[in-house]
């Protein structure tokens, strides 16, 4: 042993200021207590909007607040057009929101999901082009499980050097990030995937045997919602029946509790991460699915257009449950929806929804300033999620 | 005698350093591998490294193939070194001396049969290693207190803006102030989150990059898109030679005839080792990051100890991020930090929490950052996706291969609740 890791132990074990408890009980407390469910998320929407309201005063003007205001809540909410557009926007947000959600459930913190989005969403398409003739039922599952596959390789890989090395998954998803952005740049060059007489990197069109079919096109064929959010409605049922219902989802949580009790336990600590990690990856993959089956029917340079980052502050403002995921991504898929409509009609660009859903997760990581700004009771904060460099 | 004493050592290293050593061990015997196949077996020419600043001045030419053959030869050494007994703490050290001659013997297959200006790729490398160091020195800053900083890259990309907004309508050197002020005001956030509302550290960084990238990104579309002159020209720092030491041959031009960003690192560098490891602050901050509980009943004040260094890293990194700016491209575009600061925190875990080791971690990733912007000249015939992802692949390859044996300050990432 050599002289530092003589120093380590004694200190380790004696680092007793750490909060303990389940993991779960620290992020969502069980005896749900309705302030810190509905109040505290309430509040610190609430705040958001206000601090982005400063904001506009600050670069446009007073007069431009309302008419901002009005065109995100119209393009989000009002007509069937807009609930439309907000569902197709919750979709991949929900499923990304998912991905993020599982790895905190394992104590694990998936940076990831934008890198995952972008080669599950490539590969999924590469499946929908590469197959032309085959019928819908075939087809979709194929595209949808190449999706899947394509996340969980990309996700499974920080998970598998997490449980290896050590190597802390914040910087490994993050590097990996770059990397998928950077290997789809190039794969859309190659002419197997380039679209024909393209030279801007752009696929090939999906064949509409694998696109996600619309479900609203019968009321107006303008109408965009397609199947895809049904998708993520059963993925979201899939995800808390995995956490909650199976017994591998208690691996998962117990791991990400304690990993010293689960090894203990006879359970694996190696496996459980990798696995967490890959279906957190697969979860990514199917939101970049979603995207690039579902609205887009191909896949470009930068795609995913930063939902995978959207999707961290959706799982913490969910409580990482499968369905405050759910409500979380209808939120936010109504801010982006909104977002475009509040672009075009006001002088409020749409990266200000970015800044509103930044200010949101901290008031929901610190209820204590909810609590300072608003004179209200709260409950406890999300506390420590995450465990340090060398854990 | 000899089977006792390697039995010794034997129970002395723990399984896991074992499993770490043979990993290390294989890794070189595959480095060894592509290195015959690619690049001794790929090159049949001379490769000249210009050294000086002129064509011709000082000129390295050599075998390509030779320097190949040498190199695998050393690795395939190091290898059976590692396979057998390992290397101890010399370990990180010599994997970084050979991750340069690997790098070396690539540049002399990519330059096969050419002339290359060594000195510039060297230039490029100190330029590119910038960033990377100032995050990495801010996150040494704040770890030593035991606050994780995930935010480095929002505090770089804030000051590459504000260095540029404010640059453009006073003037850069206001520009940095801003830049600095800025980063500090950020670092503040997060001491204010981590510190006195206990969020998780991560999470509390996390929130600062998405803040800081949509905050930036808010503000470039809706002021400074189309007031390009106003508000987002603020030129570029021209280079200061330091008179006589900029004369050394090579290690002049690279190290001496720098912008001041460059010079600051080198004195931040230098006065922060100085500080931590020599001075009474020093030795308090890392108290405060060791043991807060012990400190706290010696009387150090743990939470003014982790708002002073938590600040004073932010200013770094906001000081780092106006290099981007004022230092190389000389206008602000959304996103333009990629990720330098998370490569700064693996540079800072490379480097043990060091000062000098991050400064030296920096530069290796800032070699492999420098890689593509020297070799699309040399067209290597190597996608340029593939060179940019360079200094990503290198920051997972390093993290996986050293985060297991790097020893992070006890208390790192931990909350202090006094009572």
């Amino acid at each position: 042993m050599t002289e530092e890791e003589m120093v380590e132990e004694p200190v380790a074990a004696d680092s007793g200021d750490r909060p303990t408890g389940p993991l779960w009980e620290r992020i969502a407390p069980s005896n749900l207590d309705w302030r810190s469910i509905v109040l505290v998320p309430m509040l610190a929407v609430i705040a958001a909007l206000a601090v982005g309201a400063a904001l506009i005063v600050l670069t446009e003007g007073v007069a431009e607040v309302p008419v901002a205001y009005r065109a995100l809540f119209q393009g989000a909410f009002v007509g069937i057009g807009s609930i439309s557009e907000t569902l197709v926007a919750a979709s991949p947000l929900i499923l990304a929101g998912l991905s993020v959600a599982l790895g905190f459930r394992a104590g694990l913190f998936n940076i990831g999901a934008e890198g995952q989005m972008t080669i599950g969403g490539t590969t999924a398409v590469i499946a929908g082009f590469t197959f032309s003739d085959l019928p819908m039922l075939i087809h979709l599952p194929i595209a949808i499980l190449a999706g899947f596959v394509g996340g969980a390789i990309w996700g499974g890989i920080p998970g598998w050097l997490r449980a290896r090395t050590g190597a802390h998954e914040v910087i490994t998803t993050i590097m990996l990030n770059f990397i998928a952005f950077r290997l789809v740049d190039y794969l859309l060059k190659q002419p197997f995937i380039l679209r024909e007489g393209r030279f801007d990197p752009i696929s090939k069109d999906v064949a509409p045997s694998a696109r996600l079919p619309d479900i609203l096109d019968w009321i107006n064929p303008a109408l965009r919602l397609h199947v895809g959010f049904i998708m993520a409605l059963l993925v979201a049922w899939a995800v808390w029946w995995l956490l909650f219902r199976s017994t591998v989802g208690f691996e998962f949580r117990a791991v990400g509790a304690n990993p010293d009790a689960a090894a203990y336990a006879g359970m694996s600590v190696t496996g459980s991460t990798v696995l967490v990690m890959a279906i957190a990856g697969g979860l990514g993959g199917l939101a970049g699915a979603n995207e690039s089956l579902g609205i887009l029917g191909n896949v470009f340079s930068g795609f995913s257009s930063g939902l995978g980052f959207d999707a961290i502050a959706l799982a913490l403002l969910g409580r990482s449950h499968p369905a405050g995921v759910v409500l979380a991504g209808l939120l936010f898929g109504a801010l982006r929806a909104g977002g475009r409509t509040m672009q075009v009609r006001s002088e409020v660009g749409i990266d200000l929804i970015v800044v509103i859903q930044a200010l949101i997760i901290v008031f929901i990581a610190a209820p204590a300033l909810v609590r300072a700004i608003f004179r209200v009771k709260t409950g406890k904060g999300t506390g420590q999620l995450t465990r340090g460099w060398s854990a | 005698m000899t089977a006792t004493r390697a039995e010794t050592r034997e129970l002395v290293r723990l399984p896991a350093e074992i499993r770490r050593q043979r990993v290390i061990g294989a890794a070189y015997l595959f480095l060894a591998f592509i290195v015959v196949w690619f690049f001794a077996l790929g090159s049949e020419g001379d490769a000249t490294f210009r050294l000086g600043q002129a064509v011709g001045e000082i000129d390295l030419t050599f075998s390509a193939s030779g320097m190949a053959w040498i190199t695998a030869t050393i690795f395939a050494f190091l290898a059976g070194v590692h396979l057998i007994r390992g290397l101890g703490k010399w370990t990180n050290v010599v994997l970084a001396v050979a991750l340069a001659l690997f790098a070396f013997a690539f540049l002399a297959w990519a330059a096969d049969g050419k002339s290359f200006s060594l000195l510039g790729m060297l230039r490029t490398t100190v330029a590119a290693s910038t960033p990377i160091a100032f995050g990495a020195l801010s996150g040494v800053m704040c770890e030593r207190v035991a606050v994780i900083n995930i935010g480095i890259e929002g505090m770089l990309l804030t000051g590459a803006f504000m260095a540029a907004f404010v640059g453009t309508i006073y003037n850069p050197w206001m520009g940095i102030l801003a830049a600095t002020v800025s980063g500090g005001v950020l670092g503040l956030a997060l001491a204010v989150l981590a510190i006195r509302y206990h969020v998780d550290q991560i999470i509390a960084g996390v929130v600062i990059n998405i803040f800081a990238l949509g905050l930036t990104s808010f503000l470039t579309t809706q002021v400074l898109a189309g007031n390009f002159d106003r508000f987002n020209s603020p030129g570029v720092l021209t280079s200061i030679a330091i008179p006589f030491l900029s004369d050394i041959p090579i290690l002049g031009p690279v190290l001496f005839n720098q912008n001041v960003f460059v010079y600051a690192l080198w004195l931040i560098t230098a006065s922060m080792t100085y500080g931590l490891f020599r001075t009474r602050w020093g030795l308090r901050s890392r108290a405060v990051g060791e043991h807060p509980k012990a400190a706290d009943t010696l009387g150090i004040n743990v939470f003014r100890t982790r708002y002073v260094n938590v600040v004073l890293g932010g200013c770094i990194a906001g000081f780092g991020g106006a290099f981007f700016t004022l230092g190389a491209v000389g206008v602000f575009n959304q996103g333009m930090s990629g990720g330098r600061g998370f490569i700064g925190l693996a540079a800072m875990i490379f480097g043990r929490w060091h000062p000098v080791g991050a400064l030296g971690a920096a530069l290796v990733f800032g070699f492999a950052d420098s890689l593509q912007v020297r070799l699309s000249i040399l067209d290597s015939g190597i996608p340029s996706e593939f060179l940019l992802m360079a200094p990503y692949l290198v920051t997972i390859v390093v993290v996986a291969g050293v985060v297991g044996r790097a020893r992070p300050p006890a208390a790192d990432g931990q909350p202090y609740i006094k009572g």
